[in-house]
């Protein structure tokens, strides 16, 4: 069993999570995911590492909540257990030589975006930032990537909070005025990482994106996580997250990504009366 | 006198029209009188040919002369001298090619049904028989097995009879491995694969669940924290695809994500939070064991159609002879000579956020005839020039092997794998290139079945107590 040794609310819909993991804690690095199960019968979901505390044994989870599993884990409170939590798995960003890196994160992806982008900060790199939301209400980790960035942006989609518009935007932008990056690495929606990858394309800046498709094991046996990167099917679980941008078939991730489009508004819906019905009682 | 009949007693099993549409164990397994019966028809051959033909060569003629006897009990100690794995053996050998292909009863009629006299000792035990083996006193070695599925069970087994402390430690969240996410309750039922591991576990074997070795600590790390030697039984790992377009559509699943999803997390269940496509039309690509369960497991999750598609024919089909009977008699249509070209998919050309689009419509097949043996003498399947046809479906499940998962090899230094990733062992030892790291089953063959791997435990269990006792003296 492991224990929740913290919680905290981000935003309405985003949650901050410290489980006691050793074992993951002593070996996991920046980009690699874990995964977990809430109940005895719940489902495994995958979830990107967003910080370890060595010594303290933990492991730092953020994530939204969108679904049935998500709710649980969100329900869950300090001094809680969950009876698995298995990695890390896949492998870790590589972040070695790189000495001027664009970090772009998207809503929660930020989450995972923040540890690479302090370990870039820590090995000497000069790191801009842009990192953007739906709203105000939803903007998290804006300080701790202000702390680590040589250069950041803020945008919303409604101008609540920062600059109003997309994060291509000023990426589009820096890169126009010159702006040499070694990398860019881009964490967030598909759709996201797509006009991410649109935008470095004319410059030339190789382009890393995270990937999280559905999965199961994680060790890869199962295959559900299958990706087509350069025409060749790929596991994200072994042999990603990160894939070359430029090379993923980000229509195809997209469509699969809905597989289970029907299933999973169902159980919400389930999962809401259930909700609806305690507290009627 | 020996029963002279040419036949087996038959085994019970369930209608097949009602067992399409439950979860429940096909075969239904032998009763006292039945055992008896079939138990007086073994010649007690001096020779043994049977015990040739198994890979962890239980003594046979013993065990069945202990069944003819009444002694039930007996027959289980004789069993287990040489098997863990009693009850689950008995359901999922392929009997057909090993032990009972030996039989001289075979040779003019039907050969001893051994895996079902298996079987019914081991349930017998189980049914009757409340005591757990008790804890063998401690020689003080540790030792540290990767993976729970069958080649690590029977080694840790082996290995905790003798005195040693192991620790399994498993990747997934319950221990079993194949055993548990591989094949399906209707064939191997979870309760007995979980009994027969409490079984180990009163052995003294512990096991460690969700710890990946090769991520959540390496093979060198395990000696760091004081085991002597490693057993590597990580098993088969990525799926194969056919490289064939249409893959990425949604509804193809990898027979090992549709077993999983069924199996291990129980998405058969109408209150699973696992999903899995309730599909109507499934077409299984494969014909080994794997093939067999993924299509039955298509019929009880409620499927009106489900094919079978296979290059070869039917006497090359690789599943055991039982399980094409019983999907046969399910309904499951064999389309054999038969190799998809393509994966068709829905795309509404005019409404590119249409639901529907990407999901499987249907498999397109061409027929294939067998050509001249090959240098395995092996007839190669030659396609048919423009014998194209399709096949209406809306999931597709790619049964056609794995290749070995790359997690313990890329981070294992000195561990020697072959072409194919398979992990480099001496036969007779299941030593590695790496001193103190031994490993079997399908991690280093490739996808075989449960018997081979439970016997590579077995023969490194042995080799492992040699090297580690020697070490004492």
């Amino acid at each position: 069993m492991y224990r929740i040794t913290e919680k905290r609310s981000l935003n309405p819909t985003v949650t901050l999570m410290e489980i006691e993991a050793p074992y993951v804690a002593a070996a996991a690095r920046p980009g690699q995911f874990i995964i977990l199960r809430v109940d005895e019968n719940g489902e495994r979901i995958p979830l990107t590492v967003a910080g370890y505390d060595r010594e303290k044994g933990t492991v730092r989870i953020i994530f939204q909540i969108v679904g049935a599993t998500t709710a649980a884990l969100n329900r869950k409170n300090v001094g809680d257990t969950i009876p698995d939590f298995a990695g890390p798995l896949g492998k870790p960003t590589e972040v070695e030589g790189l000495k001027k890196v664009c970090v772009v994160g998207g809503g929660v992806g930020c989450a995972i975006a923040l540890p690479i982008a302090e370990e870039l900060h820590r090995l000497g790199c000069e790191v801009h930032t842009v990192i953007g939301f739906r709203s105000k209400d939803l903007l998290i980790l804006e300080k701790e990537f202000a702390a680590v960035s040589d250069r950041l942006a803020v945008m919303t989609d409604d101008g609540s909070a920062g600059r109003q518009g997309v994060v291509t935007l000023p990426l589009g932008e820096w890169l126009a005025a010159g702006e040499n990056y070694d990398e860019i690495i881009t964490i967030g929606p598909l759709v996201m990482m797509k006009f991410v990858v649109a935008t470095a394309r004319p410059f030339g800046v190789p382009t890393v994106v995270s990937m999280n498709p559905i999965m199961i094991d994680g060790t890869g046996m199962c295959g559900g996580c299958r990706l087509t990167v350069g025409g060749e099917t790929k596991f994200a679980c072994v042999d990603g997250p990160d894939f070359d941008g430029y090379l993923i078939d980000f229509d195809e991730a997209m469509s699969r990504s809905a597989m289970y489009r029907d299933f999973e508004t169902a159980k919400r819906e389930e999962d809401c009366n259930l909700f609806r019905d305690a507290n009627n009682v | 006198m020996p029963n002279m009949s040419p036949k087996k007693n038959p085994m019970p099993v369930q209608d097949p029209a009602v067992r399409a549409r439950n979860f429940g164990e096909v075969a239904l397994g032998y009763d006292e009188a039945t055992a008896l019966d079939e138990a007086a028809r073994c010649l007690n051959c001096k020779n043994m040919p049977c015990v040739s033909g198994c890979p962890v060569n239980i003594r046979i003629p013993a065990f069945v002369e202990k069944v003819r006897e009444g002694d039930f009990e007996g027959a289980y100690k004789v069993i287990t001298e040489s098997s863990s794995l009693p009850a689950v053996c008995g359901r999922v050998c392929p009997q057909e090619t090993q032990c009972e292909s030996k039989c001289v009863r075979g040779i003019k009629g039907e050969p001893v049904g051994i895996g079902r006299l298996e079987r019914f000792v081991a349930d017998w035990h189980n049914d009757n028989v409340a005591a757990k083996p008790e804890r063998p006193a401690q020689n003080g070695h540790r030792v540290a097995v990767v993976g729970s599925g069958p080649s690590g069970l029977s080694c840790a087994g082996d290995l905790a009879k003798r005195g040693y402390a192991v620790t399994v430690f498993e990747a997934l969240h319950v221990a079993g491995g194949v055993l548990m996410y591989g094949i399906p309750e209707f064939r191997l039922p979870k309760k007995i694969v979980r009994r027969e591991i409490d079984t180990l576990r009163a052995l003294g074997v512990d096991f460690e669940t969700n710890v990946i070795i090769g991520k959540t600590l390496t093979v060198d790390q395990l000696f760091e924290k004081g085991f002597e030697a490693v057993f590597i039984g990580s098993g088969a790992g990525l799926p194969r695809f056919m490289g064939i377009p249409g893959e990425a559509l949604k509804g193809v699943y990898s027979a090992n994500e549709y077993l999983t999803r069924s199996n291990l997390m129980g998405a058969y269940r109408e209150d699973s939070a696992t999903p899995i496509l309730r599909a109507k039309r499934v077409a299984v690509v494969g014909g080994g064991n794997v093939a067999m369960d993924a299509a039955r497991t298509a019929l009880r999750l409620g499927a009106e159609k489900v094919y079978i598609v296979y290059r070869r024919g039917l006497e090359e089909l690789p599943a055991r002879r039982e399980e094409v009977e019983h999907a046969m008699e399910e309904g499951i249509d064999f389309r054999l000579l038969t190799n998809p070209v393509r994966i068709l998919g829905y795309q509404n050309e005019n409404d590119r956020r249409d639901p529907k689009n990407g999901f499987v419509t249907g498999i397109e097949c061409i027929k294939m005839e067998l050509g001249e043996p090959d240098a395995s003498g092996r007839r190669s399947p030659v396609e048919v020039p423009g014998s194209e046809f399709t096949l209406d479906v809306d999931a597709v499940v790619m049964s056609i092997g794995t290749s070995p998962n790359p997690l313990i090899k890329s981070t294992t230094e000195g561990l020697t794998v072959n072409r194919r990733g398979g992990i480099v062992v001496e036969e007779t030892t299941g030593l590695t290139s790496k001193p103190g790291v031994y490993a079997g089953g399908d991690a280093v063959t490739g996808a075989a079945t449960v018997i081979l791997a439970m016997g590579a435990g077995k023969t490194a269990a042995a080799a492992i107590d040699r090297s580690l006792s020697g070490k004492n003296a």
